[in-house]
């Protein structure tokens, strides 16, 4: 039987959904709790802060770059499963080539961008 | 007069008809029985005709698996007092060819317990002679694989899993799991051989986590969990493949 190249997805999108996982309620509690009710300090989410945070540090940048792009593929994966389950399997192949291309499309944008700031 | 319940039974008599149909039958109600009480009532007093499966009547042979309102159960563990005094609405295990009325087709299960190889495998040259007694197993080994080896093959699970469903080339909950359960069993060498099915398309990556093999599974098997277990083996298999292609196994 023909080995099947699905472990790559699939752990690129195990990975993404423990990071989601673990980063998301940290994201809900700090913009939609923190935040808005002031209890972060004077404007927290300051753009010239925040920019120069992500451009002078790479090690942030690699932590968002982990952050970021492990989600694009937990999604790709879903995304793709989900189409095919609701009948267009016959069309699964080009599912495929769009969704995990999204995610790499993606994550090259993100490096583009963070090369760039 | 004494209280009464009302099954909704699916029938299908090839030599008769081309379509299914449903027929009502009215068995009296007790505390104690089980669906599968009922059905024998039926069969033994009201209409002979009725086709179904069963054997054990405890919960060990897992042939009276059928869909009770919609729900894969084994008729022997579903108490009529449960669905009292509604309805009950009985139809064969879905996702398989059905033969007649609550009888399915079971060869594709069948075809693809063998192909998992769901028995001790041992390397040719360290098959110990007879002689020399068992392979020792201790208590912490056993637990290890234990709970995949309660599956009693009712094939709840294949008739829960939608993939399944919509795609019948699926190896499938059970037979992973038992695959599974070979595996981990420390007397076992075989799992090269079934890594060919279990690490194909059709094993454990058509699988997207649904988890309702586990749900309905009256034996605590969790063939989610096996499959999420394999998924896992078996993307470290890839990567070691990739990264010390010269580290294949013999």
């Amino acid at each position: 039987m023909a080995k099947s190249n699905e472990p790559i997805w699939w752990s690129l999108f195990s990975a993404g959904g423990m990071v989601a996982a673990m980063v998301l309620p940290v994201l809900i509690v700090i913009t939609g709790i923190l935040v808005p009710f002031g209890l972060a300090g004077e404007d927290p989410l300051n753009f010239e802060r925040i920019h120069s945070a992500v451009s002078q540090k790479d090690s942030v940048k690699l932590v968002l770059f982990i952050v970021i792009t492990l989600p694009f593929f937990h999604w790709a994966h879903r995304f793709r499963f989900t189409l095919v389950d609701v009948g267009l399997k016959s069309v699964s192949t080009l599912i495929s080539v769009l969704c995990y291309g999204g995610a790499i499309a993606g994550t090259i944008i993100l490096v583009v961008i963070f090369w760039n700031i | 007069m004494a209280e009464t319940m009302k099954l909704e039974i699916f029938r299908y008599r090839p030599e008769k008809e081309k379509e299914p149909s449903f027929q009502t039958y009215k068995v009296p109600f007790r505390e104690d029985w089980v669906v599968l009480d009922a059905i024998n009532h039926i069969k033994d007093e009201i209409d002979g005709t009725l086709s179904y499966r069963w054997s054990c009547q405890m919960g060990v042979c897992g042939s009276c698996g059928i869909m009770i309102n919609n729900v894969p159960k084994l008729s022997c563990a579903a108490f009529l007092k449960d669905y009292y005094p509604d309805k009950i609405r009985i139809e064969p295990l879905t996702g398989f060819p059905v033969e007649r009325d609550l009888i399915f087709e079971m060869d594709d299960f069948m075809t693809k317990l063998t192909e998992i190889q769901p028995y001790i495998i041992r390397k040719e040259s360290e098959e110990k002679p007879l002689e020399e007694g068992e392979y020792l197993q201790s208590p912490a080994e056993l637990a290890h694989y234990k709970q995949y080896s309660m599956c009693i093959n009712c094939m709840l699970c294949y008739a829960a899993c939608p993939v399944y469903a919509l795609d019948s080339t699926f190896i499938g909950p059970a037979a992973i799991a038992l695959g599974q359960r070979y595996n981990m069993d420390s007397r076992d060498q075989g799992r090269d051989a079934r890594q060919e099915v279990i690490a194909s398309h059709d094993g454990i990556w058509e699988c997207t986590f649904v988890g309702e093999c586990s749900v309905v599974c009256p034996k605590d098997v969790d063939p989610a969990a096996a499959i999420q277990r394999a998924k896992v083996s078996s993307t470290v298999d890839w990567f070691k493949d990739i990264l010390i292609p010269w580290g294949k196994k013999k």
